[in-house]
């Protein structure tokens, strides 16, 4: 185990830099989640860490120790694929057994380490079998094994639930945390599935076009996004946005947007009269107005009940605002609903940097 | 993949095979079947098997029977193995065998050796003009043997190893090498790049992802390489006319032709005898590999 510092690091796939200097701490035992949308740059910088790609620029460090020029077999790390990329012409036990007989392990060891890992991921009946023989999720967790196998300092995870289906994919999540707090070995996660992050990161990492946004505990990312991007990425259904202009004048603090539609701010925001801002606001936090609350007004477009809540897609001003309630409303298409924004829950973000006020 | 003993597809085979056969009912009718699929077969069986049957109806055929224009050549009356006899006793056929056995299989290992290494580079070691390299060694296929055996009789007699076997062993590759490395190199295309990836984390240096992970992987595409290799030594006919001219280093193809034809005078008995013995050895090759021949031509590596 050990801790994983990147330090400046940038990337250039010849004349394109696709990684813009990028710091993360990773302590020791941490699980960290790298989140962003595809292309951001997620898959190379674990890729730099695992010793698959040369850095161009700047610093990464396991244990202590500057990796930049060591191959991947002397960092001591542990990588899982998307595909799994298990070798096919070995069977389970000798795909796990690998990375322990290339480095002349005792043959003892060997088998009791490969048992060992077999038994708690639960693979213990397949391990005669060739991977083709396996279905997805017994793939996923071979691929697992074989990292556990190694009990390296840093395990390095590329997406690995993306070719699971859904409920699949749930119920590895919980496996690979549970696992996690087991053996607590410092990991670095890549996944653009943003719930993926919320559920399991001890601390996310939000990256966007070869830089990171913001880096945070689940929840504090949540609840202070520090701009729009890892506002409107972190959270589903996403925050929704409104474009206006703050206004403190000749009444109490409220957003003008466009057609005229005022949403309620906060007193606290009246030192921003006359500022160009984003309006944010979360879904689960629109309520419906009761009578003298301040509040908007909108026509219903969509209801989408899943059960045990109900989601709300409403227009107003010219956009869309998406509101969920857990309560049963009985809500129809074309009739108009006043939502009020709670309003210590509002974020506004500068219509210019994006960054939260 | 093919290359485990074990193959899964042998146990509930029967079930399968009847499911299997239920989408395809419109081909079960017999006259429909006969006109798609039989005739078709028979009249490709019919073209690639007549040389054959000519070759060993020739080489049972008594001298008399094959001078006498009275009688039908489509049939042999009295057989006879005495041109056999003939060639293996009184020619120095089983040495010939040998010397193409020893060509063929030692061009074979050299070729596939250079080709392994050689397609191995270009497709997966990161260098530049690596794609430059591999379009200039297919380009070296397109250059027929037939102009190269000029300039290659210099370099084989500047060697001194003009009538040796060496010189056949040592120029076959340029004809081998090319084709071979071109195959393979489609071959390990196919073969997932986080494999490989997946391996150099293990701790597998680049020799160890070779010989632990590609080449087993590879194994069909090797097999088609070396038969498509042996095939052409064993044929091959242009050099071994060439480079070798005693009759003991002689390879089949040629002291066939060139020891059982005297001036205008054709044995056609023991030529056809030479030429019919002088195919079991690829057939027996073939039949020992086709399952992994086909296989490669029609499949990449699946996971
Ligand atoms: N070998 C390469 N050569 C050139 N450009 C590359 C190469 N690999 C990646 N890139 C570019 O680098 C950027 C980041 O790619 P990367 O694979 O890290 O994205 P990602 O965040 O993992 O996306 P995804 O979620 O789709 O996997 C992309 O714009 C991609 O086009
Ligand atoms: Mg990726």
């Amino acid at each position: 185990m050990a801790e994983v510092r990147i330090r400046g690091v940038r990337k250039s796939f010849g004349n394109v830099e696709v990684i813009h200097g990028v710091d993360v701490d990773i302590s020791d035992g941490e699980f960290v989640v790298l989140v962003g949308p595809s292309g951001c740059g997620k898959s190379t910088l674990l890729r730099m860490i695992a010793g698959l790609e040369r850095i161009t620029d700047g610093e990464v460090m396991i244990g202590g120790r500057v990796v930049n020029q060591m191959p991947p077999k002397e960092r001591d790390v542990a990588m899982v694929f998307q595909n799994y990329a298990l070798y096919p012409h070995m069977k389970v036990y000798d795909n796990m057994a690998f990375s322990m007989k290339l480095r002349g392990a005792e043959k003892s060891e060997v088998d009791q380490r490969v048992q060992k890992a077999a038994d708690i991921l639960g693979l213990t009946p397949f391990l005669e079998r060739y991977p083709r023989q396996l279905s997805g999720g017994q793939r996923q967790r071979v691929a697992m094994g074989r990292a556990i196998v190694r009990d390296p300092q840093v395990f390095l995870f590329d997406e690995p639930l993306s070719n699971l289906d859904a409920k699949l994919r749930v119920q590895m999540r919980t496996e690979i945390k549970e696992l996690h707090q087991r053996l607590k070995t410092t990991s670095v996660y890549v996944t653009h599935d943003q719930i993926e992050a919320m559920t399991m990161a001890d601390r996310i990492v939000v990256m966007h076009d070869g830089i990171v946004e913001q880096a945070g505990e689940p929840l504090d990312l949540y609840d202070n996004p520090t701009n729009t991007f890892v506002a409107g990425f972190i959270g589903s259904p996403a925050m929704n946005f409104v474009r206006g202009t703050v206004r403190a004048n000749g009444g109490p603090a409220r957003l003008e947007a466009k057609d005229g539609v005022a949403l309620p701010l906060g007193d606290g925001w009246s030192g921003q009269d006359g500022r160009s801002v984003v309006y944010g606001i979360r879904p689960e936090h629109l309520v419906l107005a009761e009578a003298g609350q301040r509040s908007v007004e909108s026509e219903i477009a969509v209801v989408e009940p899943t059960g045990a809540e109900t989601l709300l897609v409403s227009r107003v001003a010219g956009g869309e605002f998406q509101a969920v309630f857990r309560e049963r409303h009985a809500f129809r298409p074309g009739t108009r609903v006043q939502l009020a924004p709670l309003l210590d829950k509002v974020h506004l973000f500068d219509a210019e940097t994006g960054q939260r006020l | 993949m093919t290359t485990s003993p074990g193959h899964p597809a042998t146990g509930p085979a029967t079930g399968v095979a009847r499911d299997d056969s239920e989408g395809m009912d419109y081909l079960m009718s017999l006259p429909r079947r006969t006109v798609t699929v039989y005739l078709p077969l028979l009249c490709f069986l019919i073209v690639l098997l007549f040389p054959f049957y000519w070759m060993g109806l020739t080489s049972v055929k008594p001298n008399e029977e094959l001078i006498d224009r009275s009688l039908n050549p489509w049939w042999v009356v009295d057989p006879t193995i005495a041109h056999y006899f003939h060639l293996i006793v009184n020619t120095d056929y089983p040495l010939w065998m040998w010397n193409t056995m020893v060509v063929a299989v030692s061009a074979t290992l050299l070729s596939i050796v250079a080709s392994v290494m050689a397609a191995y580079a270009i497709v997966r070691i990161r260098y530049s003009g690596s794609r430059w390299v591999g379009g200039m060694i297919f380009m070296a296929y397109l250059v027929p043997p037939s102009i190269l055996f000029i300039p290659l009789a210099l370099v084989v007699f500047q060697y001194g190893l003009f009538d040796s076997p060496m010189a056949l062993i040592l120029t076959y590759p340029t004809i081998l090498i090319p084709f071979s490395t071109w195959l393979l190199m489609g071959y390990f295309k196919s073969i997932p790049y986080e494999l490989e990836e997946c391996a150099l984390i293990d701790g597998a240096s680049r020799w160890q992802i070779l010989t632990r992970i590609v080449l087993p992987l590879s194994v069909p595409g090797i097999i088609s390489a070396g038969i498509f290799a042996f095939t052409l030594c064993w044929n091959e006919f242009i050099y071994a006319l060439v480079f070798i001219s005693s009759s003991e280093n002689k390879t089949v193809p040629v002291a066939v032709l060139s020891e059982l034809v005297e001036g205008d005078i054709y044995h056609w008995g023991p030529l056809m005898a030479g030429a019919l013995l002088g195919s079991v050895p690829v057939c027996i090759v073939y039949s020992f590999f086709v399952e992994h021949y086909v296989s490669s031509m029609t499949g990449a590596v699946k996971e």
